[in-house]
């Protein structure tokens, strides 16, 4: 006898589900690969040329290449940034017994809950008028963004990782003591091992969310730290959008996304809510 | 114990840093919100103007308004997410072919940049460009065009938010499904609860804390919407979709009024905390029946 596998109409629903989370982005993938003589074919679902144009175009022009540069840099500078302070402020906090620390770590979190418009002005200020030596300022820089994506990417480190230092018995560091170990030595032979796996988590997620920002990019360069999300922006804003360009510069954009998603799915949830959920 | 001043060396950095990027802008908002401040005006100086600034947003009818259509947006995108996210995270907790994937595929909206978002679903929407607006045409007969009617506007960017952020809601709330207690229910079903005593009387007061904690992370993210609204609809058509955050840039930027763009900042920023607090507070009280609940 056939056997029918277990609540099947759940599968169906979650085919429907997954279609609808899975077609604006399969849309952009169309888009981005059709030439302007087909773009304006709403009715055709299926593609099945491809206008390798669309993504030639702006990967071989050189301040677009800039760009995805600078992203690059800028999400890997915040995510070693943030990994190394977390990691050693997750300790402290962790293991010290520092007074005020439990106002300290909800202090963290109030940095986050801030509305990014509400700081852009006085961080444009800081940086354009206030922050420089000389004729070099902090406006337009790598060192800049890097700085400031710590504003929302270390309060989220700081929780996650919270969590899962006070995992780790504190046996084990004070045994390591006993046999003579120093602060240094516990931190790298014992605490890091340990917590490898949400230390990576930790930087992938901050590296994503890095690579995601737009607002502060956009206000805070002008030329030499444009990120790949500004240059998206850039797109819509000038006269006669390039449409296929568009779509093909979006999907370059959320290729970390697709890349690290099966990774991090399962931490998302204590990332983005700042541990309350676990 | 070891010596604390190791402990605040490690801290030192963070706490740095986060002075530098998250206090003192703040300081310096609070105090450029008591000037008269146009760099490119005819008087470029700072001009010192006490609570005026305060004084004139409470009869600035631009600034209310778009307050209160931000209000309406978040009110609307987070309700309706928290709904779906509860009726899918339900699913998700019996066993069915293909869970794990549906599941991993269903979070790939919120890793996506909110920009890129905002590009997708202008391509979804674009009159003569999309899918949507062709077939919604072709099979109901209806008009749709984001470009031009407020309403459609509006509703597409709650639909948007829906499609970026539902699978946030439905992972947290599954999470909270699967770490309550089994006995209750169990007791319950014996003592001959239908579906819904069951989900009024017994999940709903459980899950309480973990709702209102997602509750308060949606309504302080959906509050502060700028990049996918810029990207979809530009604040229009008209001023329809023209939300806080986009408000606020466009007066401190094109505008350049610094002092007042402060002073709104600044409101904002604390109707928000005032709104978060009284969710705090909802979450502390409701924690607390939960503990006194578990006791009796």
């Amino acid at each position: 006898m056939r056997r029918v596998p277990r609540n099947i109409g759940l599968t169906v629903l979650w085919i429907g589900v997954t279609i609808l989370t899975l077609f604006p982005i399969y849309w952009l993938f169309v888009i981005s690969a059709r030439s302007r003589v087909e773009l304006f074919e709403p009715q055709r679902l299926i593609q099945t040329t491809f206008f390798a144009e669309n993504y030639i175009r702006p990967l071989s022009d050189r301040t677009f290449r800039g760009y995805i540069i600078n992203s690059v840099i800028i999400a890997t500078g915040n995510a070693l940034l943030v990994t190394i302070l977390a990691v050693a402020a997750t300790y402290a906090l962790s293991r010290y017994r520092l007074k005020g620390s439990s106002n300290i770590f909800f202090w963290t979190i109030t940095n986050r809950m801030a509305p990014p418009a509400a700081f852009l002005l006085p961080l444009f200020l800081l940086y354009a008028r206030v922050l420089k030596i000389g004729d070099w300022k902090m406006f337009d820089t790598h060192i800049g963004l890097i700085l400031l994506y710590c504003v929302f990417n270390l309060p989220f480190a700081i929780w996650l990782l919270k969590s899962i230092m006070d995992g780790i018995p504190i046996e084990l560091d004070e045994a390591a003591r006993v046999d003579g170990a120093t602060t240094r030595m516990v931190l790298f032979r014992i605490i890091i091992p340990l917590a490898a796996p949400g230390i990576a988590i930790t930087a992938i997620l901050s590296w994503v969310f890095a690579w995601n920002e737009y607002l502060f990019a956009a206000t805070l360069t002008s030329v030499t730290a444009r990120t790949i999300t500004t240059g998206l922006a850039e797109f819509v804003t000038v006269t006669g959008t390039n449409w296929g360009e568009m779509a093909a510069v979006s999907v370059i954009a959320l290729l970390p996304a697709l890349l690290f998603l099966a990774l991090v799915q399962k931490y998302i949830v204590i990332g983005l809510t700042f541990g309350a959920v676990k | 114990m070891q010596s604390p001043r190791t402990g605040w060396g490690l801290l030192a950095p963070t706490l740095i840093i986060l002075a530098i990027t998250g206090l003192l802008p703040f300081l310096y908002v609070v105090y450029v919100g008591f000037f008269d401040w146009n760099p490119f005006a005819a008087t470029k100086d700072m001009v010192f103007a006490g609570v005026n600034n305060y004084r004139r947003l409470v009869f600035d009818n631009d600034f209310l308004q778009s307050l209160g259509r931000t209000l309406v947006f978040a009110v609307c995108a987070v309700a309706s997410e928290l709904v779906l996210g509860f009726l899918l995270a339900q699913t998700l907790t019996k066993e069915f072919p293909g869970k794990t994937f549906f599941r991993t595929v269903f979070a790939l909206p919120l890793m996506v940049a909110p920009i890129a978002v905002g590009a997708t679903w202008r391509l979804l929407t674009m009159p003569g460009l999309g899918p949507l607006p062709y077939y919604l045409d072709k099979l109901f007969g209806l008009n749709y065009n984001i470009g031009i009617f407020s309403d459609q506007a509006t509703l597409t960017l709650v639909l948007m938010d829906i499609w970026h952020w539902t699978p946030f809601v439905t992972l947290v709330f599954l999470a909270g499904l699967i770490s309550l207690p089994k006995e209750p229910f169990e007791q319950a079903q014996v003592d001959g609860a239908n579906r819904w005593q069951i989900f009024r009387y017994l999940t709903v007061p459980m899950l309480m804390p973990i709702i209102l904690t997602t509750v308060f992370i949606r309504m302080m993210d959906a509050l502060r919407i700028v990049d996918e609204a810029w990207m979809l609809t530009n604040g229009g058509p008209g001023t329809s979709t023209l939300f806080i955050g986009i408000h606020i840039w466009r007066i401190v930027f094109p505008k350049t009024d610094y002092g007042y763009g402060s002073a709104m900042s600044l409101l904002v920023l604390y109707l928000t905390i005032v709104l978060c607090w009284l969710l705090f507070v909802a979450i502390t009280s409701a924690r607390q029946h939960e503990v006194e609940g578990m006791r009796g």
